[in-house]
């Protein structure tokens, strides 16, 4: 909310006049956020009022241009080019005249342009720096001023507007009231209410209101003022403030309602009384129901919508935006302004359901004062009496009951034990009621100081002595709270599985990966580039219903679409040897989805309230993924490097577990996106745990990758932790070492060899080592050779190379039974 | 060959006089010296220590001496001999050393050239910042709890003391997700906003004494530009223990800003508002190397546990209060280290995350 200062200081007193910038820094230090204060213009030299005296349009140019004959002074005429066409003869303008500067350094002179000489400019606000509006020049009401007055007193650009943010729970801090308010209670200066009008006595109802849901609308109000003249000007003052509040001067009855929710915080609407036909009823919308809102939408109404409705049908869109057939016009004189309190939470479905936030809405979804709608009204019809020579009915229509705050009583130095201060005495009662709370301190039976607040009608959000605990730290400042350290017990450090996470996250970049961070938000079109079957359970993803890119609404439930994308960017800037990794959870939905239960918040869910819920969220485990592609190691003056390829991928995932303490075994595996004959299924003993190897080249082809692109996944949830690792023995006995040579079948995968071989050679062997695999002539067709380097060893003694030996032999022995392995001569 | 007592014929012993012996070593130490490296000193040496060198062949002749001779003879032959040896390992020494100058000079390489064989690897700032802040409160007794990023709204919202339409809920821009049976309506889960449903997960999960910290990733529907991404990080504090109070709050967010900011680092707390907390703040930092000149930078929320939130995870609020806070990771890393552009954070590109290395 934008406010300037000469408003808000209207209902203070200062003994010394703050700066804006004191003012600020009390909003600040009571909690109301301050976005901005910004002082008016900066403008100097001659700016006058001036009256327009003859207005010459000229025809030759693309758009229309007036040379306008301006009175600027007494017996002082200057001719001015102007651009806009919002103004006739006789109407009283704003002229600046040659030497004076305008906001952004611009200063006025007389020059030649469209042909003409032009002594001046005639402003519009925004050039003036009080407003936003540029849609025409800036014409005061009549008789605000006569030609040569100065028009930088007259505008008040002297002044500075602060705007504020006030947090969504003081609704009453969206007034000029609240705020004054709130500025009294900072700096300890006295406040006079403007919420505090004299209340006529009323006679009769002014309009027959009907309200069916009292939940939805628990207090209607409306006030009737008749013969308002429909041409009348808004002043200029109000309008001056409605322009720096940023709201957009319409017609005097409007300004005077917009006026007034500024100054009160009461949202009211004003109603052409000649369109309405019969009484009011307040109620939910019908299904099918349509309402023509003031911005001239056509809007489905819910039933959800509280709305009000005549004879005719629906007529406002309660709380949030007027409608059409009823809105005051320019020849309205008989107006009917209301002002009502509608349930927060219902506007705010209303405003999400329509996307229609007002400045009604925003105040309305925040708590309006529950006692303020007939104040409002009496201010307003006021300002409609004078301004528009109207003359108020003496009838009000006021229906409805709105709850009050109710009293809320705490042990008196409950802000002392929270804030770990101990205030002077007196100050908790002080501060509650400088907030307009009415407080009563007591004795409880067990000799307790109780302080007993009932909440001023403007603060419904003080339901807990939590709430009043807040009002009385915060003004007396946060900063008057020492800063003490509290000894935290002793701590378990980080867990097991933590400890090995950031391992396998450390091990990848030392191992030359670049961990990157691409958002979970993948397209399912992805799955079909990585051909995967329909029924293909990555293909089960969950769906976000309001996506920021349309054709990226799933999480995943693979980080490879992601991981690759972000290889392709990197390629498109022009890296050519890239491996990176990512470690991220992924979302597997349940085959059978579970409800989510819903669940109050009074007290504590039952163990199995809380276990169901757990049930009903997707897996979501963490996931770890690599991708490499061009140089594993780089060309360079030592030789020509060596490319990525399928093995580097097995040997970053095995890296990975191996960093979590698990071994990981492999088996050949044929899944998409990877290469049928080059992937290789992860596994902890027999449970698989991902993938690794080349993608396929028609994947790599469909996402325009270099050729040979390896990638890996691997579920980090999925590795045991085995926390039991015994220390090993180390024998100080010398080694024998031994190689052997065996042809198998070439399809034998040389994992099952080396296993086969390890537990045939028994206990003494201490490691096995493939370092050749050799296919050709001398080995046969469809024939491998495998050479391993075999060490044994002895944990007691020096090994003979006899012992040695028959171990090998029993290994050998073992893959010729399981795979009819011979020894290469 | 003479007899023992044979005159000794001068002629044929003439090699044992002090003249020739003194010029044959003469004669070895040129040799030696006038060998340039190993090899020629090897080529030299049989001629001069060999079995025919002049030395060697005049020890054949002491035993044609008379008696009284041999001892005198005798020794003068070992002398030169001594000479002879010591002449030559002394020059074995001196080319030795030069060879072995030589071949380390030859071996020199230009040790200025690149040597970027094996590619390195880079961890994302983020993970770093979130760990070491994960370090600074284990050390402070804390551990660290975590949470899934797809969640309930009970969690998200609900336990958290948001209203069901309160604007504070609206003001999250919360990703929605579809319900999971494919059906039309409300599913009840949404993407975190925050991390704060660690603190319901926990009070849940364990009894007070709680302190916990959680960083982990958040999201929000804000379009990414230089200064918002709908995807970013937080970290959660919560304490929950008998007695805790604001001032405690305000000691453990000034451990903290030391930690991460220097020593010279302390929060100004400003009231504010979250309904999960009360009484609420907004937490600034001063920070030495702000740009422009020291000052304090908007740093993250925090308050007292609201006693609505302890309630709906079954701590008596009567017994217990607690305090909470929270910091954006993004944030904090982009006035820290001074990144300009959010983007550079999300979009994965080597060039950024490279040059911090696996430490940060």
């Amino acid at each position: 909310m934008r406010i300037p200062v000469t408003w808000l200081v209207e209902h203070l007193e200062f003994d010394e006049k703050p700066t804006p910038d004191q003012l600020a820094e009390a909003f600040t230090r009571i909690g109301i956020e301050v976005e901005e204060v910004r002082p008016l213009g900066p403008v100097s030299g001659p700016i006058v009022a001036g009256r327009v005296m003859e207005i010459e349009e000229l025809s030759e140019f693309k758009k229309p241009i007036r040379y306008v004959k301006v009175e600027v002074g007494p017996d002082q005429v200057n001719n001015v080019i102007c651009g806009a066409t919002n103004f006739v003869e006789g109407d009283s303008v704003v002229v600046a005249l040659p030497g004076a500067t305008l906001p952004g350094d611009f200063t006025i002179t007389a020059r030649k342009t469209y042909g003409r000489t032009s002594e001046g400019m005639i402003c519009a606000a925004d050039e003036l720096g009080i407003g936003d509006d540029h849609s025409g020049i800036l014409v005061l009401p009549s008789g605000t001023a006569q030609p040569g007055d100065d028009a930088i007193e007259l505008l008040g650009l002297s002044d500075t507007v602060i705007e504020v943010a006030p947090t969504p729970d003081r609704g009453y801090a969206f007034s000029v009231r609240g705020l004054a308010r709130e500025i009294a209670c900072a700096m300890d200066v006295p406040f006079g209410d403007p919420g505090t009008v004299e209340i006529p006595e009323a006679e009769g109802e002014v309009w027959p209101v009907h309200i069916e849901d009292r939940t939805g609308c628990p207090r209607f109000v409306a006030r009737r003022v008749t013969g308002v003249d429909p041409t009348a000007p808004t002043p200029w003052w109000m309008r001056r403030r409605l322009m720096l509040a940023g709201i957009r001067s319409i017609s005097l009855s409007v300004d005077i309602t917009n006026y007034v929710m500024l100054e009160l915080g009461q949202p009211l609407h004003a109603f052409d009384a000649a369109a309405l036909q019969g009484g009011f009823v307040v109620r939910r919308a019908t299904a099918g129901e349509k309402l023509t809102t003031l911005d001239d939408q056509v809007r489905e109404l819910d039933p959800d919508d509280i709305v009000i409705a005549d004879d005719s049908g629906v007529i406002s869109l309660a709380g949030v935006m007027g409608g059409a057939s009823t809105e005051v016009r320019d020849n309205s004189s008989d107006i009917l302004l209301e002002a009502a309190n509608w349930e927060p939470a219902s506007i705010a479905r209303t405003v999400r359901r329509h996307k229609l936030p007002s400045e009604a809405s925003k105040r309305f979804e925040r708590t309006v004062d529950p006692a303020l709608a007939p104040v409002a009204l009496e201010r307003a019809a006021k300002l409609l009496m004078h301004y528009g020579d109207g003359s108020i009915k003496p009838g009000r229509t006021d229906v409805g009951a709105p709850a009050l705050p109710e009293p809320v009583s705490m042990p008196i130095d409950l802000p002392d034990r929270v804030a770990g201060v101990r205030y002077a005495r007196g100050v908790t009662a002080r501060r509650l009621g400088q907030i307009g709370c009415q407080v009563q301190v007591t004795t409880s039976d067990d000799a307790q100081t109780i302080v007993t607040a009932v909440p001023p009608t403007w603060r419904a959000d003080l339901t807990q002595p939590a709430d009043l605990v807040e009002e009385v730290l915060r003004l007396e400042g946060y900063d008057t709270i020492p800063s003490v350290l509290p000894p935290a017990p002793p701590g378990r450090g980080l867990t097991e599985q933590q400890r090995r996470r950031r391992t396998v996250w450390r091990a990848l970049a030392e191992h030359g990966f670049t961990e990157v961070k691409p958002f979970p938000f993948i397209s399912p079109s992805v799955f079909d580039a990585f051909g995967l079957a329909a029924d293909d359970v990555r293909r089960n993803t969950v769906s976000v219903l309001n996506p920021l890119e349309a054709d990226k609404n799933v999480l995943a439930t693979t980080l490879l679409p992601a991981l690759l994308e972000t290889l392709q960017r990197n390629l498109a800037r022009g890296a050519r040897d890239v491996a990176l990794y990512n470690i991220a959870q992924v979302t597997l939905p349940k085959a059978q989805p579970v409800p989510v239960p819903s669940l109050g918040v009074a007290g504590r869910p039952s163990d199995e309230e809380v276990a169901s819920m757990l049930a009903a969220l997707p897996q979501q485990p963490l996931h770890v993924a690599g991708v490499l592609t061009g140089h594993r190691e780089h060309a360079g003056w030592w030789g020509k490097g060596r490319q990525a390829d399928w093995a580097d991928a097995v040997e970053a995932a095995r890296l990975a577990a191996k960093a979590y303490g698990v071994s990981l075994r492999v088996v050949a595996s044929d899944l998409l996106p990877w290469h049928p004959g080059r992937c290789a299924e992860l596994r902890v003993g027999d449970w698989p745990v991902g993938h690794a190897g080349e993608l396929h080249p028609k994947v790599v082809e469909a996402l325009g990758l270099p050729k040979r692109t390896v990638a890996f996944e691997l579920d980090l949830d999925a590795l045991p932790l085995e926390d039991h690792r015994p220390a090993p023995m180390v024998s100080a006995y010398p080694p024998v070492l031994l190689d052997v040579a065996l042809v198998v079948d070439a399809s034998v995968p040389v994992q099952s060899v080396s296993e086969v071989l390890t537990s045939g050679a028994g206990e003494l062997l201490e490691d096995i080592r493939l370092f050749d695999v050799y296919t050709g002539e001398q080995v046969g067709e469809g024939k491998k050779s495998l050479a391993y380097s075999l060490r044994f060893r002895a944990p007691d003694r020096t090994l003979t190379v006899e012992e040695a030996t028959s171990a090998r032999d029993s290994a050998v022995a073992a893959a010729t039974e399981a795979f009819g392995a011979a020894l290469r001569a | 060959m003479s007899g023992a007592n044979d005159p000794y014929d001068p002629k044929e012993v003439a090699a044992l006089s002090p003249e020739n012996l003194d010029a044959a070593v003469q004669k070895a130490r040129e040799a030696f010296s006038a060998a340039i490296d190993l090899d020629a000193l090897a080529a030299v040496k049989p001629a001069h220590l060999g079995d025919r060198s002049p030395v060697l062949l005049a020890r054949r002749e002491i035993g044609a001496l008379p008696p009284k001779a041999k001892a005198e003879a005798g020794k003068r032959v070992n002398e030169a001999q001594s000479a002879v040896k010591a002449a030559f390992e002394e020059r074995h020494a001196v080319l030795q050393v030069e060879r072995d100058e030589r071949v380390l000079r030859e071996e020199t390489v230009d040790v200025t050239l690149p040597w970027d064989r094996i590619p390195r690897g880079a961890r994302h700032p983020i993970t770093t910042l979130a760990e070491r802040i994960g370090d600074v409160f284990v050390a402070m007794g804390y551990e660290i709890a975590e949470g899934p990023e797809l969640e309930t709204e009970w969690f998200n919202f609900d336990a958290l003391n948001f209203g069901k339409d309160h604007p504070a809920r609206t003001m999250q821009d919360t990703f929605y997700i579809a319900p999971l049976d494919g059906s039309e309506g409300d599913s009840s889960l949404v993407l975190r906003t925050h991390t704060s449903p660690v603190q319901a997960r926990t009070l849940l999960d364990r009894e007070p004494p709680v302190y916990i910290v959680c960083p982990g990733r958040t999201f929000r529907t804000d379009e990414l530009d230089a200064t918002h991404t709908p995807v970013f990080h937080q970290v959660e504090g919560l304490a929950v223990d008998k007695g805790l109070t604001m001032a405690h709050l305000k000691g453990t967010l000034d451990a903290f800003a030391r930690a991460m900011f220097g020593e010279h680092s302390k929060t100004r707390l400003r009231p504010s508002f979250f309904p999960f907390t009360e009484p609420s703040a907004e937490v600034d930092v001063w920070f030495p190397e702000k740009k422009g000149g020291a000052g304090w930078v908007e740093w993250g929320g925090c308050g007292m546990v609201n006693p609505n939130v302890l309630r709906a995870c079954g701590v008596d609020p009567d017994v217990y209060s607690g305090f909470a806070f929270g910091m954006g990771l993004e944030r904090t890393l982009q006035f820290r280290n001074g990144l300009p552009d959010m983007r550079d954070m999300v979009e994965g590109d080597v060039r950024f995350t490279q040059p911090f290395g696996t430490e940060a």
